[in-house]
């Protein structure tokens, strides 16, 4: 495959099957398959099993839907989510599928302005302006929703979601006490009977240590993949990375996890050759804040096309949705349902209070990926991110890492400023 | 002899730099084509080496492989060699506003840059001064010489005008508007130095700094800190490029 001749393959029958604006989404699939191309395929030096992603991106709005349609015929509930919270092992027990849904992509935006109010979370908008404007597969295909009460934005958009597809809430706590870790084994509970009801199927401990054995594999290939590219010099782009990270929601996990260790192995015959992405005296950055959702390359792009390169993303679609595992040797269902609660307790979202662990935790992934400095990317209005850039923003002060600060959405237009201001960071760290 | 130029929103400006000295300079409006008009400018020196700093920088790049480097370096390096005295920089140009915190070496420690807007920027005095009938250059005087504090609220160039035009409405003399937008962009400014920080003594470049009530309401706002301006305050993001030329 190559940038010019790259396609996001058509599917228009399907689409219309799917009550999709088939005409509109099909000018949206050509732009994205033009970016993707100038993107991604026009880097040097890519490793080989990049293709598989490659593929993936090209069967975008086709071969995995068509799984999910398959599915769905055979009675398997396929279930649309927006947040790392939502315990997916709970779905693959039940043996449904879990995609995360489309939310990083400005063509949708100004439908989702006809009702929501406008200066609102970007990503909130693009995903529910997908299901206004009836131009992602995705949405179009599952089941129902499954929310959380992670942001305002969010918490309130489900309600006026719930009219075009339905939604469900799963409360997330906003505290680590030892009531909030009751409520929230309380919540998983709930999500269980729910899952169990939609699917008109009972979770049995033996599947459900199944389904967490899956996630777990899928996590311990993300976790590899991220150790290796804090090799340096890196064998591997940022931006092909958070693509590999963006994919892991919608993906087939067991095979999602075989690709991505395949590639890993390709990653450490690079290693051992020395060879080098970009660079191998390229500036490491580090990104670090909010989710970075498909088809967000914004700064990932710009960062990359100045000549450095990224290498760690503190992010949910990043570190965040896989640097925990779970415990595999629960024998009775309590046992594993608290174990799977201590596991998602653990994720350090800025929606918590007092959040300190993830400052650590940032500290941490900065260490281990030898990186040279941090970006902290935050979108517009999300408030909780932006609050806590002020604290992340004081350690690497405390302890002399170079720091930016970007907050940002969708559009376009701050293109120039930001690039500008990447490149003036990488200035200042070269001296 | 080295040339720097810097591809502003507004103008281009180019710098000559030899034997450690500023021998030349040029300003001129930006226009359509402004590879072509870069080629026109440099035309008549005969540089050992170019380097292109502004909006306009990875265009003449992409034509005539100058090498780059931002705005924030560059107006760092040019104050830093007119001024080595200065710790901290004020650029504000035509659609940006940046507080640079400078090394003893006159390297980029922090920076801090205006977001997508035109807020506080070279842009908003410019649309202000239009919508009350002054030239850019009667603008800044006129409003050092009004002695009546009246405020306009809005930040955003939008909501600027129009409680311009509402204030205008209410009969008030526009001599005292003009007073209020200056302080409004004073505020700004003083807010981005806030956030980054700065030293005993401040140093004004870019377009903006030609106007001399910018520079004087900033100064009041400041105890104890020095502000001073360079001569040719629009040149020093071209200085700092054809001084970093003589360095490669």
């Amino acid at each position: 495959m190559d940038a010019e001749t790259f396609e996001i393959k058509a599917y228009p029958e399907m689409w219309q099957e799917l009550g999709m604006d088939v005409a509109r989404f099909d000018k949206m699939r050509l732009m994205l398959g033009e970016i993707y191309g100038k993107t991604f395929l026009s880097q040097q030096n890519r490793p080989v099993r990049m293709a598989y992603f490659d593929q993936t991106i090209a069967e975008i709005h086709g071969g995995r839907i068509k799984e999910l349609l398959a599915a769905k015929a055979a009675g398997r509930p396929v279930i649309g989510t927006f947040c790392v919270y939502i315990p997916e092992e709970v779905v693959l027990a039940a043996g449904g599928i879990c995609v995360g849904l489309c939310g990083g992509s400005q063509g949708s935006i100004p439908d989702a302005e006809k009702i929501l109010p406008r200066n609102i979370c970007p990503m909130v908008k693009s995903a529910f302006g997908f299901k206004v404007g009836r131009v992602c597969p995705y949405i179009q295909v599952v089941d129902f929703v499954y929310g959380e009460t992670t942001c305002d934005a969010k918490k309130k958009t489900w309600e006026i979601l719930d009219t075009m597809v339905p939604t469900y809430v799963m409360e997330i706590p906003q505290m680590k006490n030892e009531s909030d870790r009751t409520m929230w084994l309380h919540e998983v509970k709930e999500f269980k009977a729910r899952i169990e009801e939609l699917s008109g199927k009972e979770v049995t401990v033996d599947e459900l240590t199944k389904a967490v054995r899956v996630m777990n594999d899928k996590r311990r290939a993300l976790q590899r993949l991220n150790t290796l590219r804090h090799a340096k010099p890196t064998p591997i782009s940022g931006k092909d990375v958070l693509l590999i990270e963006q994919i892991a929601f919608y993906d087939e996990p067991v095979r999602f996890a075989a690709e991505v260790n395949e590639l890993c192995d390709e990653l450490e015959q690079r290693i051992t050759a020395g060879e080098a992405v970009p660079s191998k005296d390229a500036v490491r950055i580090m990104v670090a804040g909010v989710p970075m959702a498909l088809p967000n390359w914004k700064l990932h792009h710009l960062v990359e096309r100045a000549g450095a390169v990224i290498v760690n993303e503190e992010s949910c679609i990043g570190t965040r949705y896989y640097k925990d595992l779970m415990a595999e040797d629960g024998q009775d269902m309590e046992t594993i349902l608290t174990d799977l609660t201590t596991r998602y307790m653990n994720i350090d979202c800025s929606c918590f209070t007092p959040n300190d662990e993830r400052i650590d935790q940032v500290l941490k992934e900065f260490r281990e990926s030898q990186a040279d400095g941090i970006i902290h990317y935050s979108l517009q209005f999300c408030h909780t991110y932006n609050i806590e850039e002020i604290r992340i923003r004081e350690a690497c002060a405390r302890e002399g890492i170079p720091y930016m600060f970007i907050e940002s959405d969708y559009s376009p237009e701050d293109v120039g400023q930001i690039q500008t201001r990447v490149e003036a960071f990488l200035e200042q760290i070269r001296g | 002899m080295f040339v720097g130029v810097d591809l502003g929103s507004r103008a281009i400006k180019l710098a000559a730099w030899q034997g450690g000295q500023l021998v030349d300079f040029k300003i001129k409006e930006s226009g359509f084509e402004p590879h072509r008009l870069v080629q026109e400018m440099i035309q008549e020196y005969e540089p050992c080496s170019v380097v292109a700093t502004g909006y306009g920088r990875h265009l003449v790049k992409e034509y005539f492989a100058y090498e780059v480097i931002t705005e924030i370096k560059a107006h760092s390096l040019g104050v830093h060699a007119l001024l080595p005295e200065a710790t901290t920089v004020v650029d504000i140009g035509g659609q940006d506003s940046k507080v640079i915190s400078l090394g003893n070496r006159g390297q980029v420690v922090n920076f801090q840059m205006n977001d997508k807007c035109a807020a506080g920027t070279g842009r908003f005095l410019e649309i202000m001064a239009t919508s009350l009938a002054y030239s850019l250059t009667e603008f800044g005087p006129a409003a050092l010489a009004s002695d009546r504090e009246v405020q306009i609220n809005s930040m955003c160039t939008v909501f600027a005008e129009s409680e311009v035009i509402s204030l205008k409405n209410r009969g008030i003399p526009r001599q005292h508007i003009a007073r209020a937008v200056h302080a409004s962009v004073a505020d700004r400014i003083l807010s981005m130095l806030n956030r980054v920080g700065y030293g005993a003594t401040i140093a004004f470049s870019g377009g903006v700094a030609n106007n001399p009530c910018i520079v004087e309401m900033v100064r009041r706002r400041l105890d104890n800190v020095h502000v001073i301006v360079p001569e040719n305050p629009s040149i020093i993001g071209a200085l700092g490029a054809a001084i970093e030329a003589g360095r490669a």
